[in-house]
């Protein structure tokens, strides 16, 4: 009896769960489906648009040439001798953004005095645009490859910092109980219990850092006189008018931002094993 | 009845002649907001012996957390001192188990219940043979390279406590282990426990909302008053060890002890109500209230 009452609820059970998972996964297919048409559908739409010449194509040349633009561009060794200058000044700043703001963000969220004393400073500049600060680097730092380092770790540093404070301030405090209990010194408490509990907002700071950094690349490569580098080549695509170009360097910007994102995703993924992620 | 119930605190406490652990004139007041001064723990003096497990049951807001947080040394007296008989060199004074998720999530099992040995450098010989014990012994050998997300309630607060065992302190500390446990879990904690602490015996404390468990688990139980947290009495618990956590509850002496100790209890319950009735500000009005 019991057995043939147990079966039914769960065979009606198992029906009305595979029922509405059906569904869902419908949907889901459809949704991608959806998602990864829409840009090629825009990208063919543009296209032809441009090509049939309802477009301008003075100012939107068809993806096709664009991409035409990008292949020139990496075949004859420009494209590797720009992305050698714009790689190791993303590289620098971001190091030297990234590992003060750890250092500090660290240091605020043990220890009120840094705290109370740094943290003023930082709500005061943060709000500052980033970009309108460029000329008092060119200022401080003048024309040199390094005013580009210390531009783009400024971008670098606000985000991680802040997110890093958050992060150890947020590690709950039944945690430094136990290593006190425990007999964890200064420097143990730091490497047991701030580090990896804020290790989670530290990567989420490092994500948006990331971006950060490779806007204030862009910028300073415009704008600060080195003539070279991803930022420079659109720029002056656009003052010699080569719209594909431009159009292709910016696109190298996307795909470089892509790829940041992917390898400090991968990066914290392997630093926070403990953390589940879909 | 009269038989387990010392009526005086203070003389029992001074009756002991080697204690493990010694406090004596222990205070402890806050200054809450709005610049009053709660008295948490009001002179309270207290003596274990060696290879005792005593537990302190009492009121909501007595004040027991607060003097377990002064015995691990995580909180400063205001006033009076703490003494624990120290023994080998180089072993740590006190463990704590402590209440809720403590097991750090970034730490697989093993490395959540080899904290202790880790952080004082104790040998990796010393570390693998005594982790891998008290894992064996809590039934987590299996979940050695797992992480606490991985596992249940009951199995994170066996981590716990394999963490204080493999520590190997002087005293033992649990604030309120299984409070946040479904009852059956608890009753196989309980026993887990038991057979835990009866391969060293150390000195335990043991605080708890349950009467049950108190006399499940201790040889001497405490009834603390509501705020200020004083000793109201004494109740020790005869049965027997190693103890059987179900055969326990069968015995008449059971019932008996848990009556007694719940007598003296309801009035401190009552009083702890009235007080925290007293405590219970206006309501602020927030910007999306009701």
């Amino acid at each position: 009896m019991t057995n043939v009452a147990e079966a039914a609820v769960t065979s009606t059970g198992a029906v009305a769960a595979r029922q509405v998972k059906q569904r869902r996964t419908l949907s889901k297919g459809a949704l991608r489906a959806i998602s990864i048409l829409s840009p090629i559908v825009l990208l063919v739409a543009w296209d032809a648009l441009s090509r049939g010449g309802v477009l301008d194509d003075r100012f939107f040349p068809a993806p096709t040439l664009i991409f035409q633009a990008l292949w020139t561009e990496a075949a004859s060794g420009e494209l590797w001798a720009q992305s050698q200058h714009s790689l190791t000044r993303l590289l620098l700043g971001f190091l030297v953004g990234a590992v003060p703001a750890v250092i500090i963000g660290v240091a605020m969220g043990l220890n009120k005095v840094v705290n109370a004393a740094v943290r003023p400073i930082i709500s005061a500049l943060y709000p500052v645009p980033k970009s309108a600060v460029l000329p008092l680097f060119l200022l401080f730092f003048g024309l040199g490859e390094d005013t580009i380092w210390y531009f783009v770790a400024m971008g670098v540093f606000f985000p991680v910092v802040i997110n890093t404070y958050t992060g150890v301030s947020n590690v709950s405090a039944i945690f430094y109980d136990v290593a006190e209990n425990f007999g964890a010194k200064r420097f143990t408490v730091f490497r047991t219990v701030a580090l990896p509990g804020a290790m989670p907002n530290v990567i989420t700071g490092l994500e948006l850092g990331a971006g950060m950094g490779l806007i204030m690349l862009a910028i300073a490569e415009m704008m600060g006189g080195q003539g070279n580098g991803w930022g420079f080549m659109v720029w002056n695509s656009f003052q010699l008018f080569t719209i594909e170009s431009m159009y292709a360097y910016l696109l190298v910007f996307a795909l470089v931002g892509l790829l940041l994102a992917l390898i400090v995703g991968f990066v914290g993924h392997k630093l926070t094993p403990w953390i589940t992620r879909h | 009845m009269s038989n387990t119930t010392a009526p005086a605190p203070t003389e029992a406490a001074s009756a002991m002649a080697d204690p493990k652990i010694r406090i004596r004139g222990l205070s402890k007041r806050f200054t809450v907001p709005g610049g009053h001064v709660v008295t948490a723990v009001d002179s309270f003096d207290l003596d274990v012996p060696q290879g005792q497990f005593l537990t302190i049951v009492g009121p909501s807001g007595c004040g027991k957390t607060t003097l377990l947080r002064m015995l691990a040394g995580l909180e400063s007296a205001s006033e009076g001192t703490i003494e624990v008989a120290g023994g080998t060199a180089g072993r740590p004074e006190n463990s704590m188990v402590f209440q809720g998720d403590s097991i750090f999530p970034w730490m697989s099992v093993w490395d959540n219940a080899a904290y202790g040995l880790t952080v004082r450098g104790a040998p990796r010989s010393e570390i693998k043979d005594t982790v891998g014990h008290y894992l064996d012994a809590t039934g987590l050998t299996k979940f050695a390279d797992a992480y606490p997300h991985q596992l249940s309630g009951g199995m994170r607060q066996r981590v716990s406590i394999a963490r204080a065992f493999a520590n190997d302190p002087e005293i033992l500390l649990m604030d309120e282990p299984f409070s946040a446990l479904d009852e059956q879990n608890k009753t196989l904690l309980q026993a887990e426990l038991l057979r835990i602490w009866d391969e060293t015996r150390k000195t335990v404390v043991f605080i708890t909302h349950s009467v049950d468990e108190a006399v499940t688990l201790s040889d001497r139980i405490m009834v603390m008053s509501a705020q200020p947290g004083r000793a109201k009495a004494f109740i020790d618990v005869p049965f027997a060890r190693p103890r059987d956590v179900l055969q326990l509850r069968h015995e008449q002496e059971y019932g008996e002890i848990v009556y007694g100790i719940w007598s003296q209890l309801k009035e401190e319950v009552e009083k702890a109500k009235q007080q925290a009735d007293a405590r219970v500000a206006p309501k602020k009005r927030g910007l999306f209230r009701r």
